[in-house]
């Protein structure tokens, strides 16, 4: 190449593409993966933008991720536990529901925002280029901070109790993961629905509500016979759910099949959903 | 190796009429589904000589367009509202994918179709410094060691940990563009960027635009305004309902552009989804006085709204431009959806001749409606000057001017000579 004279001023930053091919838009694409880790400095901002203006916005800031799974945990106790007496695998309920309120409410923050987070970044989508999976990887993980908020109330509401984690602990990360992977998996497929069908918005506050009673929060999956369990992990938040309270309380049944077939629901349903994620975000910028 | 840097071949985009203006709802979709073979065996079972209705109308933004921009080169589009600039300007930044044709781009791309896009108003300067530069495809060590100079730049060093809603617009905008300026892509796509803002600062951008191209970077550039497109760029082209119909000298696309005549009166559609300026008219009456009517509409109220018109002479320069953004004016109401404006413009120091006339509707942060050059009026027509020199030496505005002269020769040198001349 030749030396131009602005050579010195450019600089190793940002995404270098040598080579940029515009084609045009054919069905199915590929990922792009190597392209996302490009633009990981992005995905930082956008995660941080979105944090930084939920806590500046909110009068109530940080307490908001606190007060609302505490506030569920209290009356889910009040009634599922105390007056309508449903078991709770012999760990007190408040610990019980708390456990499962935690990757709940990670996930239904999760999905909320990113259905929302392609049209809720038109401006960008219309303006500029970049990943678009970005947009809705971003939203999803935003909402970690409010969950990791969230769990310093369990580990108070854990010594209240008197409960001791066990070695099980240690595959809590990997159930966090699972619930923003489900998060994502679902999220994907609303949020590109969503730029040509505005009435997907709507349809995601009934969503989560359902799926909250299809989810073993307010009740144990062993509630559920045995043989109907594998099935039962057909719902992915199911063997989420279930082993949040395993690896945090270790007293539960760990959640075996039907964490394998939560496991593999959510690797279908993002792998398809970032498909078709790709193949939708050819006409964003024109439908939007 | 070839200095090539951007070369479209046979580039066509084509939008389905409606799909742009309203995304559609499921239940529209899925009663489509109901309807859709019914519909169908009722076509079937009439003649077969009717054309098949596939539902929406299309529209061809840009037709074959096919280009090729060599290193260094700085060029300009230009074309009216809806030649196709901004569609070919989104299918070379990537936003938007060609129906037809292909791109291939060689080296770092940095475009900027807006500046300040992502900023949020709840961040301070700072933050927002860092969010758009990583948008834009700067890295965070990038923005960090220019930083100092953005802010610098910006002129808003004392303002710069105040949430950015705090801003005037003037602010806001200096900011935007000074990050924006401070991108180093080796190609850079430039949309109408600088419509907004004051003039000093306009200056000042521009400036910092023609220090990039002589860097050596190739710049393409889309602008309304003829005298930067001129001022800045060696190669022009005109687009003109999607396609090329000149390509070379910036001055010849420029005389073939001001060429075409628009019409006296303008009427839209209006636009579903976005503010929109469904009729514009305007006239000069014979003592100068031009009086610009345009009606508009909005989905949302515009608070404030903000109005802007350009005059733009003959000669492609604007010699007078006027936003209430940034002139306050205390006939514009805090927030408005839908209705008429009149601007009442004393043109009386115009010198008679062919004006055209640009307008703008927005709001205090974005941009809605730009239309360049839409409308034209005569000024002064029917007024006799014939000793006046011609309009492109002595400008298109008549100040008001006094001569005062104060001769340093006395009488005395004077009167011999004078006395000569008589002999």
């Amino acid at each position: 190449m030749a030396t131009l004279p602005g050579e010195a001023l450019r600089l190793e930053a940002g995404p270098v593409l040598s080579h940029v091919a515009i084609r045009p838009a054919r069905g199915w694409t590929g990922l792009e993966l190597a392209e996302l880790w490009q633009y990981r400095e992005l995905l930082f901002f956008l995660v941080w933008r979105d944090i930084k203006v939920r806590y500046k916005q909110t009068a109530l800031g940080a307490a908001w991720a606190i007060l609302q799974p505490v506030f569920s945990m209290v009356v889910f106790s009040l009634f599922f536990g105390r007056l309508a007496k449903v078991p709770s695998d012999g760990v007190p309920y408040p610990v019980f529901s708390y456990c499962a309120l935690l990757p709940w409410q990670l996930f239904a923050y999760a999905l909320a925002e990113s259905s929302n987070s392609v049209v809720a970044n038109e401006r960008l989508i219309t303006k500029i280029y970049f990943p678009r999976l970005v947009i809705p990887i971003a939203a999803v993980l935003a909402g970690l901070v409010d969950f990791a908020l969230a769990f310093s109330v369990l580990i108070g509401l854990m010594l209240y109790y008197g409960i001791v984690p066990t070695w099980t602990i240690a595959t809590l990360p990997l159930f966090v993961l699972l619930a923003i992977l489900t998060a994502l998996a679902v999220g994907l497929w609303l949020s590109a629905l969503n730029v040509q069908y505005r009435d997907v918005r709507y349809t995601v506050g009934f969503l989560t509500q359902i799926w909250l009673f299809l989810s073993p929060v307010a009740y144990p999956s062993s509630l559920v016979p045995e043989r109907w369990r594998p099935l039962y992990g057909l719902n992915p938040m199911a063997g989420v759910v279930e082993g949040f309270r395993w690896a945090l309380v270790g007293k539960t049944p760990p959640p075996g099949a039907m964490l394998v077939v939560s496991v593999m629901m959510v690797l279908l349903l993002l792998v398809g959903g970032l498909f078709y994620f790709r193949r939708m975000e050819n006409i964003f910028a024109d439908v939007i | 190796m070839s200095d090539l840097v951007i070369r479209c071949e046979g580039i066509a985009k084509q939008y389905r009429l409606g799909e742009r203006e309203s995304y559609r709802a499921l239940r529209d979709t899925l009663a489509d589904a109901v309807t859709a073979p019914l519909r169908r065996l009722r076509a079937a079972l009439h003649s077969a000589n009717r054309r098949p209705s596939n539902g929406s109308a299309t529209i061809w933004a840009l037709k074959d367009v096919s280009l090729e921009i060599r290193q260094g080169e700085v060029v300009g589009i230009i074309g009216r509202n809806g030649a196709g600039k901004s569609t070919l300007l989104k299918i070379l930044s990537r936003i938007t994918k060609p129906s037809r044709g292909s791109a291939d781009i060689y080296g770092r791309v940095g475009s900027l179709l807006e500046v300040g896009t992502g900023f949020h108003p709840e961040l301070t300067g700072r933050e927002n410094v860092f969010l758009n530069g990583a948008i834009l495809g700067m890295s965070k060590a990038e923005v960090a060691r220019k930083f100092d100079e953005i802010v610098a730049f910006a002129e808003l060093e004392k303002f710069i940990d105040t949430p950015v809603k705090r801003y005037s617009s003037g602010m806001y905008m200096r900011l935007a563009f000074a990050v924006a300026a401070h991108l180093d892509p080796e190609i850079m796509l430039v949309d109408e960027v600088l419509a907004v803002g004051d003039v000093q600062f306009q200056k000042k951008c521009l400036g910092k635009m023609g220090e990039v191209s002589k860097q050596g970077r190739t710049v393409l550039f889309v602008s309304h305004s003829l005298s930067s497109i001129q001022s800045l760029c060696r190669r022009g082209i005109l687009l003109e309902e999607g396609a090329i119909v000149c390509d070379g000298a910036v001055d010849a696309a420029i005389d073939r552009y001001l060429a075409k005549q628009p019409a006296a009166e303008f009427v839209a559609q209006p636009d579903a989804r976005k503010p929109s300026i469904t009729r514009a008219i305007a006239e000069c009456s014979p003592s100068g006085v031009i009086t610009v009517e345009m009606s508009f509409c909005s989905p949302f109220p515009l608070s404030p709204p903000v109005f802007g018109a350009t005059i733009t002479d003959a000669g492609g320069v604007i010699v007078y431009g006027t936003n209430t953004r940034f002139e306050y004016n205390d006939g514009v109401p805090l927030s408005m959806q839908s209705g008429e404006v009149r601007l009442v413009i004393d043109g009386e120091p115009l010198r008679s001749g062919t004006y055209h006339l640009s307008l703008w509707l927005a709001d205090h942060f974005h941009d809605y409606v730009e239309l360049a050059n839409v409308l034209t009026v005569e000024v002064g027509r029917g007024i006799a000057e014939p000793l006046r020199p011609p309009r492109a030496a002595i400008g298109s505005v008549g100040l008001n001017t006094r001569w005062e002269c104060y001769s340093r020769e006395t009488s005395a040198d004077l009167e011999p000579r004078a006395v000569g001349v008589g002999d």
